[in-house]
């Protein structure tokens, strides 16, 4: 049981990751799969914001409330950090995966995967 | 002192030419190439420079930026095994630009200054991946590339921007993988340096996280390295790109890849740690050897140059993954050496490729005759000695690799990897000579062909330089591979 | 003088001459002149080496790295000498002959020819001096490599299929090269040519060995025309006959022998051979080429064909020698190089003669040729003598010590084996001859004369050395010291 709740954190963002594998492996329409890619990915991303997580801790913004000295009022910021870089990385992907799908569109008529590949043979 | 800037300098040049090179193109679009060939020949210099500074210091160059000191800060770490990748990568990638012209003019058109800036941000994320010795700040950088190679690859031909996709696809998934092996290794470690993290794996090897990890980390890259069976999207990818940009991307990209492989697997978790955890040595080489096989046999089976040489690199990229996974001197250096090699290899029959598609419109392998050969003899010289290398045959560079992981393999008493090396060569002979034949006797000549009417129609000296310099090169690196090799087994760790 | 340079001079004689070859591209004389004076500079390089090698002296060059701790070690031993001279020799003949030959068949692509015939040659003498295996490895390849365009040359289908089989062949052989020397390198450390061997003291279980010795086999028995994997010999024959005559007479199938005899002299050792047995694998392997090739050349119509599975026979004949473990044996074969390289060279030269003279390839298309080219039918007369064991031929005094050699190791189907086969050569060359001289030719022949000179003389010249030799057989090089010499240092004490 503990196994179960006491890592709930972590079966949501491997339910999310399904999520996201099972939009980019069994939708056709290409835009859905580029949906479950970014989902997939805001997985992982929840996955290292979630290992940043303390009790009684709040958010790595300096505060006059506590010292900065105190580690232990605050999340760990590096996973945070990281995660800034990986969004942009994230963003930057869709952008160019919808360039791309609206050079496909424009190309062959259609966003459905199955239909581009009969075309393309 | 100028060496402890030099990483950093390797991959600022190509980022300061990335935006020099933009910026001159809305003025002049005739100006992109120049720029961007003398931006991968300053990158080189940089490389020789570091690399030799490297061989007579022997120190490793650690560049901490805003002098933040590991862990809290990113730092470039310069070694034996990044500055021999860089060295490698950026020659090619100089090469390959100076050769580009004439196709990025006949396939680019208009648009031929985006190849360009786009090619300096690939190198930018390459040597990026290459020089980095934070964890982290390789999956910036491998992102980096991967984007610019999906944009590259998108400027193809009619199917290429659906390939591209599927390539997006799956490059991103494996990106996003490592980044979670990443960050498993950061829960158990608490830092992200490569260096920090070699100190402290040792100590983890029972921990289930870091063997996730490690498994993540290993699919991950995989995908990235056209590991088999994670190269589907390697086929499709090279066959649409246009030459100009499977020139560029198809020795450089794998190579880049199978280098974290290596930095990972040897340095960060060690060659005793990763063998105490799983076999998972002996299933990469396994993985490996199906790949070596498969690709060449689907090579055998194409019908077009460009997906034959595309099968092909999956076959390569299983060398170099075996010599890996024997864990020992002559593997490590038969693996790198092979690297060197395939790089220079695939280069110049890409290249190759690219020559023919100019001059003749196509790469259909069965439509060639010995016309071929008449008009466009050097272009075919560089094509054979290519071949010969990768077939296996001394005193071409290609025979040494395959020696050295020859007896890599003895070594472990892994008869099983020694046949699939021995038998890989041979498959590679079929494909490789059948285009020999045809191109060199007149077996296939069409009957209303008249040998004596046909014309050279050589491409001119930009095209066919940077072909005989890497076709003299792989002689070259043949005749020197005993130093070449003796360096590499003095940086094997371990 | 210092004779350290000279082997490494004699390699790369021809290879200096190939890009003067190509630039004669069209001026058919220059470049054909080329490659005579590099024939007969190589030769004079080579034989300025022989009396040292009469003395038991080895002459050797290390050049630069192959591989850490593998230098290119160009070694002239006394064996690799013997073969040197012969092949150099040979060449010299051969070039002239090819001059004839191809421009009486008005063959195409004379250039690529001649340059690929020099690399070739350039290969040859580079396996004859080569010190260790690695060193051999790249001659040997360079050899298929070179020698591909030749077996390609007519580009007609058939030589098409026999190029590719023989690719096929040689480069499984070559990787199975490739692997035996790694092993070997991995279990004794050194791949180096010594007389005696490198397993020495190496403990390994009897399977291994066997393993790495039938790798071995593998790697050099294809050049080496040991059945099963001698079928690229008859296919062979697709190429032009200057080609079948040196390269599959004399280069790459002495090449392949010649590397047997480095394997059981300078890599396992004749002791280690015989504590292990593995020689009786060789033996049996031997024999057998031996009888089959006899009796499959009884069959064979196409002249060439017969003589590729006369030499596939007669090859073995040196292997056997070498199999059987004594010194006469091991004599006996070093001398059949020599011997069988010039009566078959000799009988393949007059092959070519007839097809390009009289366009006839078959033997039953031979009947009474001899009242029309005389000269060539003598000297293929004396060859077919000579491969038969008829004195005064040269043929005669190998199988002598070849018999004398199973007698010394008391290996007596070896003996029963030489006998019959000889009775075979016999049978399958007498039909020949007697076609020849004692048959009445048809209307056909009228009109035609002897070959031209560039080719009977030659001719002559290998048949009247092949009688030289057997009766004066120390006459020149002093060959039948040198294989004696040769042969006592492979054996400590003498023998088994």
């Amino acid at each position: 049981m503990e196994f179960l709740s006491g890592h709930y954190a972590y079966w949501f963002i491997f339910a999310l990751m399904i999520v996201g594998l099972y939009g980019m492996l069994f939708k056709q329409n290409m835009v859905k799969k580029t949906i479950g890619l970014s989902i997939f990915q805001a997985s992982v991303v929840l996955f290292f914001v979630s290992i940043a997580s303390k009790w009684n801790a709040t958010v790595p913004v300096k505060s006059d409330q506590f010292p900065v000295e105190n580690v232990a009022n605050y999340l760990n910021p590096l996973p945070h950090t990281l995660m800034l870089t990986a969004i942009v990385v994230g963003v930057a992907t869709l952008g160019v995966a919808f360039t791309l799908l609206i050079t496909i569109y424009n190309r062959f008529g259609t966003l459905d995967e199955q239909e581009v590949i009969e075309k393309v043979q | 002192m100028i060496e402890t800037h030099l990483p950093v300098a390797i991959v600022f040049t190509y980022l300061l030419f990335a935006v020099i090179g933009t910026a001159v193109s809305f003025r002049n679009k005739d100006w992109a190439q120049p720029l961007a060939v003398l931006g991968a020949g300053v990158a080189t210099l940089f490389s020789i420079i570091a690399f030799i500074s490297f061989l007579n210091e022997g120190e490793i160059v650690r560049y901490w930026f805003g002098n933040w000191q590991p862990p809290v800060g990113i730092e470039f770490v310069y070694d034996g095994l990044s500055g021999f990748i860089s060295l490698v990568i950026n020659f090619v990638a100089f090469i390959v630009l100076w050769h580009s012209g004439a196709n990025a003019k006949a396939e680019f058109k208009s648009k031929r200054h985006v190849y360009y800036s786009v090619a300096m941000l690939l190198m930018l994320g390459f040597n990026g991946m290459v020089m980095t010795g934070d964890l982290f700040n390789l999956y910036v950088f491998l992102e980096i590339s991967s984007l610019a190679s999906y944009a590259l690859i998108a400027i193809g031909n009619k199917n290429a921007p659906f390939a591209a996709f599927r390539y997006l696809i799956i490059g991103t998934v494996g990106g996003t993988l490592y980044l979670l092996g990443v960050g498993f290794l950061y829960t158990i470690t608490g830092t992200l340096n490569m260096i920090d993290m070699e100190a402290m794996l040792p100590m983890l090897m029972d921990n289930n996280v870091a063997i996730a990890a490690l498994v993540l980390i290993l699919g991950g890259i995989g995908v990235k390295a056209a590991l088999f069976p994670l190269h589907g999207w390697l086929p499709d990818a090279y066959t649409n790109a246009s030459s100009t940009s499977s020139a560029l991307i198809a020795p450089i990209g794998t190579k880049v890849a199978a280098y974290v492989l290596f930095r990972v697997v040897l340095y960060v978790y060690g060659a005793d740690t990763f063998e105490s955890m799983i076999p998972i040595d002996y299933i990469i080489g396994l993985l490996a050897s199906v790949g070596i096989i498969y690709g060449s046999v689907m090579a055998i089976g194409q019908k077009e140059l460009k997906k034959m040489l595309a099968y092909s690199s999956v076959s390569q990229i299983g060398y170099i993954i075996m010599g890996l996974s024997l864990m020992n001197p002559f593997g490590f250096a038969g693996a790198l050496l092979h690297v060197l090699n395939h790089a220079f290899m695939k280069a110049c029959l890409f290249l190759v490729s690219g020559n023919l598609r100019l001059k003749l419109g196509h790469t259909r392998v069965f439509d060639f005759d010995s016309s071929v050969a008449k008009k466009q003899p050097w272009t075919m010289f560089g094509f054979t000695v290519a071949a010969i290398s990768m077939v296996g045959l001394p005193p071409l560079a290609g025979f040494f690799s395959k020696w050295y992981l020859a007896i890599g393999t003895v070594q472990n008493s892994n008869w099983l990897f020694l046949a699939v090396i021995l038998v890989s060569s041979l498959l590679n002979a079929v494909y490789f000579f059948r285009i020999l034949e045809k191109v060199y006797t007149n077996k296939d000549n069409p009957a209303d062909l008249d040998l004596d009417a046909v014309e050279q129609d050589e491409v001119g000296f930009n095209g066919k330089a940077p072909v005989m310099i890497l076709a003299i090169g792989l002689l070259v690196i043949g005749l020197t591979n005993a130093a070449i090799v003796g360096f590499l087994f003095n940086i094997f760790p371990g | 003088m210092d004779l350290q340079l000279v082997p490494l001079l004699a390699i790369l004689t021809s290879l200096a001459a190939v890009p003067f070859i190509l630039l004669s591209d069209k001026k058919p004389n220059l470049r054909e002149s080329w490659t005579i004076i590099a024939a007969v500079v190589k030769f004079l390089l080579v034989l300025t080496l022989i009396p040292g090698a009469l003395e038991g002296k080895t002459v050797a060059l290390e050049l630069f790295e192959l591989a850490p701790g593998l230098p290119l070690l160009i070694k002239a031993d006394p064996l690799g000498v013997y073969f040197a001279t012969i092949a150099s020799g040979l060449w010299i003949f051969t070039s002239f002959y090819s001059i004839g030959y191809v421009r009486g068949a008005g063959e195409h692509k004379q250039t690529r020819y001649f340059a690929s015939f020099a690399i070739c040659l350039s290969s040859t003498i580079g396996i004859a001096f080569s010190g260790n295996l690695l060193t051999f490895i790249v001659f040997y390849e360079m050899l298929t490599l070179a020698t591909y365009p030749l077996v390609i040359h007519k580009e007609t289908p058939k030589a098409i299929a026999a190029s590719r089989k023989y690719l096929t062949y040689t480069l499984t052989a070559g990787l199975l090269l490739i692997a035996a020397t790694a092993m070997t390198y991995i279990y004794t450390g050194s791949i180096e040519f010594v007389p005696g061997g490198v397993f020495g003291d190496t403990q390994l279980s009897p399977l291994l060995m066997a393993v790495i010795f039938i790798l071995f086999l593998g790697g050099v028995g294809v050049k080496a025309g040991i059945m099963p994997i001698h079928s690229w010999l008859p296919a062979a024959m697709a190429a032009p006959t200057p080609v079948s005559a040196l390269l599959h007479a004399v280069a790459v199938v002495k090449s392949g022998v010649f590397a047997v005899i480095r394997i059981v002299g300078y890599v396992f050792g004749t002791d280690v051979l015989a504590a292990y047995g593995l020689n009786e694998i060789l033996i049996v392997l031997a024999g057998t080429t031996i009888i089959v090739a006899s009796l499959m050349a009884f069959a064979q119509d196409n002249l060439k064909r017969r003589l590729a599975y006369s030499t596939v026979g007669h090859l073995s004949y040196i292997v056997l020698g070498v199999a059987l473990l004594t010194p006469l044996g091991m004599q006996g074969g070093i001398m059949h190089i020599a011997a069988h390289a010039t009566m078959k060279i000799t009988l393949f030269f007059c092959a070519g003669a007839i097809y390009v003279n009289l366009h006839k390839e078959n033997i039953s298309q031979l009947n009474g040729i001899a009242k029309v080219m005389p000269w060539t039918m003598a000297a293929f007369t004396i060859g077919s003598l000579g491969l038969a064991g008829i004195p005064p031929v040269n043929g005669f005094l190998s199988k002598w010590f070849l018999a004398m050699g199973s007698l010394q190791g008391d290996v007596t189907i070896a003996l029963i084996i030489l006998v019959v086969s000889g009775l075979l050569n016999v049978g399958y060359f007498f039909p020949i001859i007697q076609r020849a001289y004692f048959r009445k030719g048809g209307e056909e022949l009228d009109h035609h004369g002897e070959a031209s000179p560039f080719m009977v003389v030659p001719i002559m010249v290998t048949a009247s050395l092949s009688v030289i030799f057997g009766i004066f057989p120390n006459l020149f090089f002093g060959f039948f010291d040198l294989a004696a010499s040769i042969a006592q240092t492979l054996f400590t004490g003498g023998g088994l």
